[in-house]
């Protein structure tokens, strides 16, 4: 029997989820919905009496203050009677009803009801049956949710449908429930035939067969490799069976095996007659640069989940940073959401287990502001994808208790098909945790979250690009995250982890257990019964169950006399924990299910048997001009529009949103200043609580610059990032890196020669500052494709930096503090427009990028340094996007103090001195600093050497006044002004 | 646990996630504390008579599925209420924050019975009868329908054990969607006032009547913060243990530092004294 729960909230009780919908109704530009009222419902399925559904209801379900429900049998449910209930359920409210005088009166225009799409996992539900069951009630086998949206107003079917593909639902995962009372049962089953192991005819398959086999089953492998598995194949005197091949794909696949990244290169540039031969881009380049620096601080780097470095004298620290941007791009709140589970997931699985401790969330939009009618087909809107990601982030990192410490929102038009979303994660290991290895005879162990059809195919789906089709054939590929799951297996994990009972860890990421498996038996061997997996329903077929991407498990190498204690640990925790099979030193891949054996591959073919690919790339500069803007141009009416830049405004409103602060660690916020509400250059925490020993973390992106040139970019994203840490007070001989790389289809030799050069910047840029890369990723193959024409993101390069903060009670922030106090500017500013905001806002790209002079951003970096160790700093900012004038003015704005400044006394080197330039060029190297007066000499003494110059003072006023190269006013107003400029675009 | 050890329990569950910083905070004001979790209470391997203070933290308890602090809330009346209902009895002390508080609203802990007993007073007090009954205040949906983040200024009322010597206004961070505590009726909302259960309102810096976002959520009469009729209990939406610290203050770089080291990093912030006072309750009568 199945019995339907209707709850809402009583007349006079804000409704805040209908009032949000009305929101996002009206933002689509539909204004014919004044009102949205929204029914939660909830189908409980099992034998179960009305007495009991009564006691679910007002002990579980319903806050009998705020909100009124509703039940009956479902089959007694009458679609019909909704007609004469005017709109709303035929039910009539149980409870201590108190009908508002607008109860009945107003008719409703239109009732929707959404529910998840069978086999969607909906962690709700989960806690509803386990709530149901501390009642004392054991005889219910299923809870499903389902909300029914009541429109009020008067609502054109078309415009139904627009809300209800636009606001209410995602086809996806959710469908519209025509009427509920036909559905029979809840309960997912797959009543799948008889097993039958598949063999794929692939000796018997020629050339054109090969490559629709790799198209129709999804496997994304290009023809080379095809062969390769044909040949192996044709050895063996065999077919495979769908497992292997499935297997081999996931383990070749772009994602996890880089590809691109690892193969030879023909590198050409435009002009120049040799060709370069590029052998391994990732280890002649990022890999190359931290060897030659070696810093003896660099624990583990490149081979683990995530990168390791010393922290204090008995822990590490480390830090992944991922991309989740396809499952993002097609359902924003779960790809979001299982990206920053994934990540975290990382940090669990590097070394010997990691404790999370902080995350960093770095986006790529379109503008909020786009036009619907320029969205290609089959795209979400950029506000709906940004609002997604964001509540994806912050409900798994709000829910796992990890702190959301810092980020960056990008927005450019050409990410409309293919928004990024970089999650990344840092994680305390203790000293003797860093190494492990999975021994012959330890069991593998599967913990966390039962195995559903999650994600099958996810790892080859981001190998490729995206069509107007992806949302229809990858839908398995969507999920939606449990992060109360993964806290738990953290919390048990952590237990287990100080109790040494496992040898080696990974996480279930892309591939699932074929990948996680799979690397941790590379040199051993493994072997698996597929029986044995936890599932989550009935039916799911063997390969199914080895290449699902269900989220929140991990595998662990566990001796066979722990595995009593470690089960216990888990079960402490309410943790699923299964021994699926053994680490076997057979060198096998060996995979059973029902008894008959489903795989048998070498595991020296499956993990070096990738026939080597040379992929050409050619370099060409883009051919641009240098635009002249007049020079009358109103410098006050550019300071506020450069403010209110996308790029640049607050980003407050996200911010919020995320728990900053949880774990009691956070010293310096990602909003500072007399109101908390200045943008942070980088955030610090002291991650060990009783220590003021900490980490800064910080981001350097900037797609604008790689459009005139990537290498550039490169060395930009790297001082950016870098100088953000120098900013908090951080010390450039402590800080390490990430490479994190976006970009479109390698095959294509243009995309594949911006990839290079900005390599190469990564190469020469960290040499040169010695910040090692310890970690970095890449997703390739960023492209949309729409009748037949391809859309490729601009190469996008995050720079991610963690700093080690010796002692956190000497770090400082940007807002400035005292009024009578020197404002110094550090550094030398260049006429380097290209790429800036400020060309950006009258809409020209430019082609003067900014550049790095290395030897000097040393000084400049290491002087500052000091200079804050010696407590001489009042405040400090570093200048990237908009240049001196939002340094300035953010500055000012978030001290509460004004301030006065001179053009002509910053140091400049430039054939073009206009004040416009000077303002807004985009130099790398720069910081403001505030200084006392009384320090001054002492911190005059620190810049030998250096350009750098007192070039203004901090004022009580509360205004901007600025004085051009000629002595006369270019900039004055007031603070309000500028704040409001700034705050404005992305208000709430 | 040794004599003489002012003993703390932090309990924990799935989606629990500030049990650290609270305990911390605790350690520091000198306390034993151990974090327990519930499942330990279930098949006794714990016992809540063990420790002297019991404190809830924040969290997603369950994810707050269904409804914040909802299933922990059932947990502790359906399995533990017996248990509960002796330790309250006996005198001792409960501290919720954030999710804490939202569970002990929602188990009906707090505000407790309002009205006098004759003969059966507060101790022997546990909402074992209907729970609609039972609850007589909720903590629901934000006015801002979103999860926010955000320090605010709070006045302290009231004599809790809790709260005593804290100041008249403190200055605490939020991170809730979730926080807008409404009372069942004007009858009980007067009953608070009356007993001196409110312990914190929001209030705006100079403390007078806050607007948003100085009262981040809309809650009925500023409340952001009770405590039961004796003072012993108390929930609070706000963080203390967020603000054990000097540095933990979002504005401390414009604060000078103090010469003394009085605290682990140069100073205590304002919600150290929440703990001490706490631990020094104990010392003082329950050991």
């Amino acid at each position: 029997m199945i019995w339907r729960v209707e709850i809402k909230q009583k007349a006079g009780v804000f409704d805040a989820a209908g009032a949000g919908i009305q929101k996002d109704i009206v933002d689509l530009g539909v204004n014919s919905v004044h009102r949205v009222e929204v029914i939660q419902i909830y189908n409980i399925e099992g034998s179960i009496s009305e007495e009991q559904v009564t006691r679910v209801c007002r002990e579980l379900f319903v806050d009998g203050i705020t909100q009124e429900y509703a039940c009956c049998k479902l089959n007694e449910w009458r679609a019909a009677d909704l007609k004469a209930a005017g709109g709303r359920s035929p039910l009539r409210p149980i409870g201590s009803l108190r009908e508002g005088p607008d109860g009945q009166s107003e008719p409703v225009g239109r009732a929707i009801e959404i529910a998840h799409n069978p086999g969607v996992m909906d962690p709700v539900e989960e806690s509803a049956l386990k709530g149901i069951r501390d009642l004392g009630i054991a005889n219910v086998q299923a809870v499903r949710r389902a909300r029914r949206y009541l429109l009020y107003g008067s609502i054109p079917a078309q415009e139904l449908e627009t809300i209800t593909n636009k606001v209410l639902s995602n086809k996806l995962i959710q469908h519209v429930v025509a009427d509920p009372s036909k559905q029979k049962t809840f309960l997912v089953s797959n009543p799948k035939e008889k097993f039958e192991l598949v063999r794929v005819d692939l000796l018997g398959a020629a050339d054109k067969k090969l490559k629709a086999l790799s198209h129709d089953r999804q496997l994304f492998l290009n023809f080379d490799e095809m062969k390769a598995i044909q040949a192996h194949f044709k050895e063996l005197g065999r077919n495979p069976t769908d497992c292997e091949l499935e297997t081999i794909a996931q383990t070749w696949s772009e994602h996890c095996y880089h590809k691109t990244f690892r193969g030879d290169i023909r590198y050409k540039e435009h002009g120049k007659s040799k060709t370069k031969l590029i052998r391994n881009l990732l280890k002649s380049t990022i890999v190359k640069a931290t060897k030659e620096i070696n810093k003896s601080w660099c624990v583990s780097v490149f081979h683990d989940n995530a990168g390791v470095i010393k922290f204090d004298e008995d822990t590490h620290v480390c830090f992944k940073v991922e991309t989740h941007n396809h499952p993002s791009a097609l359902e924003p709140f779960g790809g979001a959401n299982t990206g920053v589970g994934g990540v975290i997931r990382d940090i669990l699985g590097t070394g010997l287990g990691a404790k999370p401790v902080c995350g960093t969330d770095v986006f790529c939009f379109a503008p909020p502001d786009m036009d619907f009618a320029e969205l290609p087909a089959g795209t979400l809107h950029p506000k709906r994808i940004m609002k997604g990601v964001v509540s994806g982030v912050r409900d798994y990192g709000n829910k796992m208790g990890i702190p959301t410490v810092n980020g960056a929102i990008v927005f450019d038009k050409r990410f409309v098909g293919n928004p990024l979303v970089y999650c990344g994660n840092v994680g305390l290991l203790p000293k003797g945790r860093v190494r492990k290895k999975a021994r012959k005879g330890d069991l593998i162990v599967v913990v966390g979250g039962k195995t559903g059809r999650d994600g099958i195919h996810g790892a080859t789906f981001s190998s490729g690009e995206l069509t107007e089709e992806s949302e229809v054939v990858s839908s398995g590929a969507v999920q939606i995250g449990d992060p109360i799951q993964e806290k738990k297996v953290l919390d048990a994990l952590m237990q287990a982890r100080d109790k040494n009972l496992y040898t080696a860890i990974t996480d279930c990421g892309a591939g699932g257990l074929s990948s996680a498996v799979g690397e941790m038996g590379s040199k051993l061997g493994a072997r698996v019964d597929l029986d044995k997996v936890p599932l989550k329903y009935q039916g799911l077929n063997y390969d199914e169950i080895w290449i699902s991407e269900s989220q929140e498990r991990m595998v662990l190498s566990v001796p066979p006399c722990n595995w009593k204690a470690l089960r216990e640990i888990f079960a402490g925790e309410n943790v699923e924990a299964a021994a699926l099979g053994e680490f076997t030193g057979r060198k096998r891949l060996e995979l059973f299910f029902k008894g008959r054996q489903v795989c048998d591959l070498d595991m020296a073919f499956l993990h070096d048997g990738v026939p080597k690919i040379t992929k050409e790339a050619y370099w060409r500069s883009p051919k641009l001009g240098q635009p002249r803007l007049p020079k009358t141009v109103d410098l006050n009416v550019k300071l506020r529009e450069v403010l209110s830049h996308y790029n640049v405004c607050s980003k407050e409103s996200v911010i919020r949103q995320y728990d900053h602060e949880v774990q009691g660690t956070s010293v310096i916020k990602p909003l500072v200043g007399a109101r908390c509400d200045g943008p942070s250059d980088a955030s610090v925490l002291a991650p060990r609580l009783g220590s003021n020993k900490g980490i800064a973390i910080a981001n350097g992106i900037n797609v604008r610059y790689g459009m005139i040139d990537p290498f550039w970019m490169a060395a930009s994203c790297i001082d950016e990032a870098v100088r953000q840490i120098i900013a908090v007070g951080g010390d450039i001989r402590q800080i390490a890196i990430l490479d994190n790389f976006c970009w479109g289809n390698p095959d294509k030799p243009d995309r594949l020669g911006g990839l290079v050069r900005a390599a190469e910047g990564c190469y020469k840029a960290a040499v040169s500052y010695k910040v090692p890369f310890i970690s970095g990723k890449d997703s390739l193959y960023n492209e949309y494709t729409q009748n037949g024409k391809s859309l490729a993101i601009p190469g996008t390069l995050l720079i991610s930096a963690i700093g080690i903060i010796k002692d956190v009670t000497k770090t400082v922030t940007m807002d400035f503090k005292n009024p009578g106090n020197l404002i110094y500017c550090v550094g030398t500013t260049y006429d380097e427009l290209g790429g800036s905001i400020y060309l950006d806002t009258s809409g020209f790209l430019g082609n003067t990028v900014p550049k790095v002079n290395f030897q000097q951003g040393n000084k400049i970096f290491t002087a500052v340094s000091k200079a804050v160790q010696s407590g001489l700093v009042r405040s400090l900012h570093d200048c990237s996007e908009g240049g001196l004038g939002v340094a300035l003015a953010e500055m000012a704005f978030s001290g509460g103090y004004g301030a006065t400044a001179r053009l002509d006394k910053v140091p400049y080197r430039g054939k073009d001195r206009r004040n416009d330039t000077v303002l807004f060029s985009e130099s790398n190297s720069r910081l403001i600093v505030e200084v006392e007066p009384r320090h001054q000499k002492k911190f005059e003494r620190l810049f030998r050497g250096v350009a750098c110059a007192v070039m203004g003072v901090v004022d009580q006023t509360p205004g901007l006044v600025v004085y051009g190269l000629n002595g006369e006013v270019c900039v004055h107003s007031t603070l309000d002004v500028l704040k409001q400029a700034w705050q404005r675009p992305l208000q709430g | 646990m040794g004599r003489g050890q002012v003993k703390v329990i932090v309990l924990r569950t799935a989606g629990t996630n500030c049990d650290a910083e609270a305990a911390f905070a605790f350690e520091n004001c000198g306390a034993q504390v151990r974090a327990v979790h519930i499942n330990q209470f279930f098949d006794g391997r714990s016992r809540l008579h063990d420790g002297h203070i019991l404190v809830i933290p924040g969290g997603f308890t369950y994810g707050d599925d269904i409804g914040s602090g909802r299933i922990l809330a059932n947990e502790l009346r359906l399995r533990l209420g017996e248990d509960l209902g002796r330790f309250i009895g006996d005198g001792k002390l409960m501290l919720g924050i954030c999710n804490g508080f939202q569970v002990m609203v929602k188990a009906g802990i707090l505000p407790g019975p309002l009205d006098a007993q004759p003969g059966k007073g507060h101790d022997s007090f546990f909402p074992r009868e209907e729970p609609a009954g039972a609850q007589t205040a909720t903590l629901t949906d934000n006015d801002s329908g979103k999860f926010e983040d955000r320090w605010c200024h709070l006045k302290t009322e009231g004599k809790s054990v809790w709260t005593g010597g804290l100041g008249d206004v403190v200055y605490f961070p939020v991170a809730h969607a979730e926080g807008k505590f409404i009372p069942h009726s004007r009858d009980v909302l007067a009953k608070l006032r009356d007993n001196g259960q409110v312990a914190f309102r929001y209030c705006n810096p100079q403390g007078g009547k806050p607007s948003y976002p100085e009262n981040p959520n809309g809650s009925v009469d500023d409340i952001a913060g009770i405590t039961d009729k004796t003072g012993r209990i108390l929930g609070l939406m706000p963080h203390p243990e967020r603000h054990f610290l000097f540095t933990q203050h979002p504005c401390w770089t414009r604060l000078s530092l103090p010469a003394g080291k009085a605290g682990p990093n140069g100073k205590h912030g304002h919600g150290a004294k929440i703990f001490a006072n706490g631990v020094q309750y104990v010392q003082k009568h329950l050991l």
